[in-house]
């Protein structure tokens, strides 16, 4: 089983969700935070880290004896990542903006570019208290692209564990690649015109995607009550409302997982988690 | 003209809820929402849109079935893992798919292929907008769901919001980021003055503020920190100051927690509209210090 927390809307409480969850389902489950931007699971599961794996990618570079400065790289790269200046004899590739495609290598006519591999992020692989295993992705500051370190995490996916992956706000490449392929995708919300237009969005993303969804309700009791009637008619369930808590807003300043304050909250995860078991089961 | 860009690292510590008071404040500006994700900002400026533009951001990438002669060619070349295959019970490929979920729309593919079988079009990856406010002119976009590309889109309406701010005269352009640390947040950042990290006083605010000042450092931009709900832990807020004492970064703001920042937004006013209190006061001294810079 795999399941995705994911929000639209950044600080909704995805990771609060994804921690607490993962604990509630104990050893059985796998945390996988896939917000390599802002990977923030560890600092509530304070995992030991057993093993890490640095994430590569090939970038290219001209040799410039090859080179006749015809400019087809720079013509055909979408990224816009290639420039030839003709008059000056110069190449230049801007690598914020490459994607690591390989287009240019292979429509070089002089065979004049070559790759060598970059480091993009890392992977840390370990073991946290409560869970049978803790995995996270981070990229590496001022590299523009993250999707390449979350295939690199989602690559530990395991079948016979309930995989709990923590993905990035937003509804655009990083959100797709951590939701792609997975099972069941948990939206997390708060009452707010805020939440409500970026929740939209996310179940827009899900149906689109085909991945069944369900909402979970942060701060569910302030603010207004528009994004519950929106999940109804949208025909998405609610599967949890967390109401306000000063002391909750404090446990996770300190990094507390919710379920160690709120012991309370563990069958109430469990409960989400049946209730996702059971909407796959009817879907089927 | 001075380019300001509020961002965060992590989501949620309230770029928007600032940046829509900065706007109320401030004279002469033009404000433009970089966060073309999952953009809040019109929310709170309630704009009149004067022109809508079409973003032609991405390519989508198919198999003509027609002319392929299922060779494997172009699996070999993508590096997305977006080229699927079917295969018949003989476990021979019966048909070759591309998955546009996974797809980056690169066209290496089409370099490959020896029979002009993939076909490639350039398609509209969201829109974007100049609007008329009672605060000036704002630059926003939307950027269609499940989308590539975003980096683009917000280096598009940055250059829009600048040439408008020119055009103007304006003293400020005031732009709203996106969360986290990647190519849209690096667009947003480039070439401005100053950015303001908004962090709160969680251990996740912490980390994430040190990534994206991490960010502002390599590319040079000066950078202040504004700490929000500051009263939740005061151990965190003094470890955000010593941590950016150690970066020599200056932290020019303390705002309270209080639930009537939700009734502002829920009530899509500006805050410093909403209520004529002591976090107003410290959004506006916030501001002369950014103004003054």
């Amino acid at each position: 089983m795999i399941i995705t927390i994911a929000s639209g809307k950044g600080g909704t409480g995805k990771t609060l969700v994804a921690t607490s969850l993962s604990l509630s389902l104990g050893e059985n489950s796998q945390f996988l935070d896939c917000d390599v931007e802002e990977p923030d699971g560890y600092i509530f599961l304070k995992p030991e880290i057993k093993k890490s794996e640095i994430v590569y990618l090939p970038k290219p570079k001209v040799d410039i004896s090859k080179c006749k400065f015809c400019g087809l790289c720079s013509k055909i790269c979408h990224y816009n990542a290639i420039s030839v200046i003709k008059p000056k004899n110069k190449v230049l590739f801007f690598y914020e903006l490459c994607h690591s495609c390989g287009a240019c290598v292979l429509v070089c006519p002089e065979n004049a570019i070559y790759e060598e591999k970059e480091e993009k992020g890392t992977v840390e692989i370990g073991t946290a208290k409560g869970i049978f295993s803790f995995i996270q992705g981070k990229l590496k500051i001022a590299q523009a692209s993250p999707t390449p370190v979350i295939k690199a995490v989602k690559k530990h996916i395991r079948k016979d564990k309930i995989n709990i992956i923590d993905a990035s706000p937003g509804v655009s490449c990083p959100v797709v690649e951590a939701v792609k392929d997975t099972d069941f995708c948990i939206l997390v919300t708060e009452p707010t015109p805020f939440g409500l237009n970026d929740l939209k969005l996310a179940i827009e993303m899900t149906k689109k995607m085909g991945i069944p969804s369900g909402v979970i309700i942060n701060r569910s009791d302030i603010g207004d009550n528009k994004v519950e009637e929106y999940a109804k008619k949208e025909g998405i369930p609610i599967l949890l409302n967390i109401p306000f808590k000063r002391e909750i807003a404090i446990s996770y300043s300190k990094g507390v997982p919710l379920v160690n304050i709120f012991p309370e909250y563990i069958n109430k995860f469990r409960e989400v988690y049946k209730k996702i078991e059971k909407i796959l089961i009817n879907k089927k | 003209m001075k380019k300001i860009t509020v961002i965060s690292g992590k989501g949620g510590t309230g770029k928007t809820f600032l940046t829509a008071s900065f706007a109320s404040i401030s004279k002469n500006k033009v404000i433009v929402d970089c966060d073309v994700d999952a953009a809040n900002l019109y929310i709170l400026l309630h704009p009149d849109i004067k022109k809508e533009e079409v973003f032609m951001g991405g390519y989508e990438v198919s198999i003509n079935q027609d002319k392929c002669i299922k060779c494997g060619k172009c699996l070999t070349i993508c590096r997305f893992d977006a080229v699927k295959t079917v295969k018949n019970k003989n476990n021979l490929i019966d048909k070759i798919l591309i998955d546009k979920f996974s797809c980056e729309g690169c066209g290496a593919c089409l370099y490959g292929c020896p029979v002009d079988a993939i076909e490639i079009k350039e398609m509209e990856n969201g829109k974007w907008f100049i609007s008329d406010t009672k605060y000036g002119p704002f630059i926003f976009a939307k950027l269609n769901v499940t989308s590539e590309n975003s980096g683009k889109l917000v280096s598009k309406i940055k250059e829009e919001g600048c040439k408008i701010g020119e055009e103007i005269k304006a003293d400020y352009v005031i732009m709203d980021g996106p969360p986290g640390i990647g190519c849209p947040v690096i667009a947003s950042l480039s070439g401005v003055d100053i950015a303001i990290v908004v962090t709160e006083p969680t251990l996740s605010g912490i980390s994430d503020m040190e990534r994206v000042i991490g960010v502002a450092e390599f590319f040079k931009v000066e950078t202040k920190v504004v700490i929000n709900k500051y009263d939740i832990n005061i151990e965190n807020t003094k470890r955000i100051e010593e941590i950016c004492k150690k970066r020599e970064i200056d932290v020019i703001g303390y705002i309270p927690f209080s639930e009537k920042v939700f009734e502002s937004v829920v009530q899509t006013i500006p805050y410093v509209e909403f209520s004529n209190d002591s976090i107003t006061e410290e959004i506006k001294n916030i501001w002369e210090k950014i103004a003054k810079q």
